[in-house]
């Protein structure tokens, strides 16, 4: 199995008719996910490459029966984008877009738990997401993940993410989801989030978490973990070596004062049981050696 | 991006909160002029982004036109923690009864925004949240309610804000909270928030940060980018539209993704090496970034070698190589470079720089191998 989508899950694009949109899009096509069709205000009954395009989100849904959505427009319109998916009826909606006002983010985040409870947003500011073989929403690249499992990744960054699915797909060993939550400092989606889910999936055996500094989620998840998680975690953690107060690439990043460094985020997790491993590469080993324990 | 003091209070007045009159200064003549204006006493004090300048020698009060004058040429050019003073401020001295403490700031755990307020201001927060957290009265805000006058007069209260001081101090919050979403900081604060003996209350210092994801709809933000950084590989940076942080090391690092150029100054770190800085290309390696960004670490003189670390997704590693020889025809590179390509089309992306490669352009198979090599060439 796998975690949030599948196979079946039916995708709309939010944007598809902008350079990015299209771009990924119709990679995602490509690689069998459900692409059903795209929104674009004023474009509606154009196509891009067959797949049709509508003016709303809820005639697109109407339309296609799309329980997801991959938003990719830009920062000014990403809030209101994220928004009139909720209201179109979409449950799942993946935002890439980087570069949204965290005021914008704080009220958008707020506004889904109060007025659409039942919506999971993924981002913003994150890769995606991929159950390989199944279906990959965002921008990662499905050429380095391997289906089959029973690893679950979960990710602040992309290029972590990117490379710790090509440490584990090099070595045989398969994934069943991977998240990236993005580098945000409101993430729709936690890492405890991604972790619940993956705990509950059968066809998981062990998780790899890569967190980075700023804020207190791997704290939170770590307290998660020793009291919930009964499978394997691995982890790793970006930015020992970063400087207080500067925003290291994501808007997340930064240590604030004495919180939030990387240190502090290393020894919650190692005291929950959590693999704690110096760089990206030792991360995968240890989760290549778990697996072929199993 | 942390404002001046001086940039904080102007952002702060926008809003209708109350600061000391005042005006800043690049000399000691407009010091002078602007003292002569506000009148006596004025407080002088140093425009520095780091706390602890009043200890420094960094803020001094002058009742006359010769203090003034004095203290100016003291304060101007003095380091503080490594901070030169470009900039003073010159306001108004105020009489202080009370110093109160007040900030806005995102609460990330619960996606919400928090409202600290206090009794006891003047000193550092942090200090007074580590001796006697009780002093300080905890205000979560609902970003979509957001804060109400009501509310204010009650938080008011419970932080036990002198009587006089209250309404006044509830009305500031409202305007303060409203800089802070409205003026989209990540941080808005006063440190101290002061009544007066003659029971007014207003700011006497500011610190702003402001979230600069939000910049396309603040123009104003213009001014305070002019002055916002010293450190001159930042500035060609920032003119170069790259993510560069500047560092204090030797190895010159280039990285796509901001999760793996952290990642990359750590390994380089564990190996014994000390990064010179942190640099995200971000998605799209091509020629162009990659001769900005290789031009920008080589204007650094502390740097021995570079550490080009790739790895490719939707970005072909075939397209990153090509990218990097074409970047090194247009930019005179002097340190030795070390690379590492992995991800997508690796193997066709490594044989094309294999014929290029020397003692000065190394390629290594794996982040740490490519660490520990960058890192011999500093020994």
């Amino acid at each position: 199995m796998s975690i949030f989508v599948d196979e079946n899950t039916k995708v709309i694009v939010q944007g598809i008719t902008g350079g990015q949109g299209r771009f990924h899009g119709l990679r995602n096509r490509d690689y069998g996910t459900k692409i059903v069709g795209g929104v674009t205000p004023g474009k509606g009954g154009t196509d891009v490459d067959g797949i049709p395009v509508f003016n709303t989100v809820k005639e697109a849904v109407a339309a296609t029966g799309a329980t997801a959505s991959f938003v990719s427009v830009p920062p000014k319109f990403a809030a209101a984008a994220i928004l009139e998916a909720a209201e179109g009826g979409i449950t799942f909606i993946v935002c890439i877009t980087e570069g949204i006002p965290a005021h914008d983010e704080a009220v958008t985040y707020n506004r889904l738990v109060e007025e659409y409870p039942g919506v999971r947003l993924l981002g913003p500011n994150c890769p995606g997401i991929i159950s390989p073989g199944k279906c990959n929403i965002g921008i990662t690249s499905g050429d380095i993940a391997l289906p089959g499992g029973p690893v679950g990744i979960v990710s602040r960054s992309g290029t972590l993410t990117y490379q710790a699915l090509h440490e584990l797909s090099q070595q045989g060993i398969g994934q069943t989801t991977c998240v990236g939550i993005g580098g945000d400092p409101v993430p729709g989606t936690n890492f405890i989030d991604c972790l619940a889910a993956f705990e509950a999936d059968p066809e998981t055996k062990a998780v790899m978490m890569i967190g980075e500094i700023g804020g207190s989620e791997e704290e939170r998840a770590a307290e998660w973990i020793k009291a919930n998680m009964t499978k394997p975690v691995v982890s790793y953690i970006a930015g020992v070596t970063a400087p207080a107060g500067k925003k290291m690439g994501h808007a997340g990043a930064i240590i604030s004062g004495s919180k939030g460094t990387a240190q502090a985020k290393m020894d919650a997790l190692r005291e929950a049981g959590v693999f704690v491993c110096a760089n990206p590469t030792e991360a995968g080993q240890k989760m290549v050696e778990i697996v072929r324990a199993m | 991006m942390d404002l001046f003091e001086y940039q904080g209070k102007q952002y702060f007045s926008r809003y209708g909160i109350a600061v000391s009159p005042g005006d800043v200064a690049n000399t000691v003549e407009e010091a002078v002029a602007v003292a002569e204006r506000i009148g006596y006493p004025v407080v002088v004090k140093a425009q520095v982004k780091v706390g602890g300048r009043g200890k420094a020698g960094g803020v001094k009060l002058a009742d006359n036109i010769d203090e003034v004058r004095l203290h100016a040429g003291n304060i101007l050019g003095l380091d503080i923690k490594g901070h030169i003073v470009r900039r003073i401020w010159i306001e108004r001295s105020s009489d202080i009864s009370k110093e109160y403490y007040a900030s806005f700031t995102l609460d990330r755990p619960n996606k919400t925004h928090l409202g600290m307020l206090s009794a006891q201001g003047g000193v550092e927060i942090e200090v007074v949240a580590e001796e006697n957290p009780d002093a300080i009265a905890f205000l979560s805000i609902d970003p979509v309610r957001g804060l109400d006058i009501e509310t204010s007069r009650r938080w008011v209260a419970e932080a036990n804000l002198d009587e006089v001081a209250r309404e006044q101090a509830a009305q500031i919050l409202v305007k303060l909270y409203e800089c802070y979403t409205e003026g989209d900081c990540d941080l808005a604060e006063i440190n101290p928030l002061i009544l007066t003996p003659d029971n007014k209350v207003h700011a006497l210092d500011a610190k702003v940060t402001l979230d600069e994801n939000a910049s396309y709809r603040h123009p104003e933000w213009e001014e305070y980018r002019a002055t916002e950084t010293e450190d001159p590989r930042e500035k060609m940076a920032k003119e170069k539209g790259l993510n560069y942080i500047g560092l204090d090391g030797d190895v010159g690092i280039i990285a796509n993704g901001a999760g793996l150029a952290m990642s990359t100054l750590d390994v380089v770190n564990q190996v014994g090496g000390s990064a010179a800085n942190f640099l995200d290309i971000g998605g799209g390696a091509n020629a162009d970034v990659m001769a900005s960004a290789l031009e920008v670490i080589n204007s650094d003189p502390k740097v021995k070698v570079i550490f080009v670390n790739i790895f490719g997704g939707i970005t072909r590693v075939d397209d990153v190589a090509n990218g990097v020889l074409e970047a090194l025809k247009r930019v005179k590179i002097d340190a030795p470079i070390v690379l590492r390509l992995d991800g997508t089309n690796a193997v066709e992306g490594r044989s094309i720089l294999a014929p290029h490669l020397n003692s000065k352009l190394v390629m290594e198979p794996t982040m740490l191998d490519a660490a520990r090599s960058a890192v011999a060439f500093t020994k």
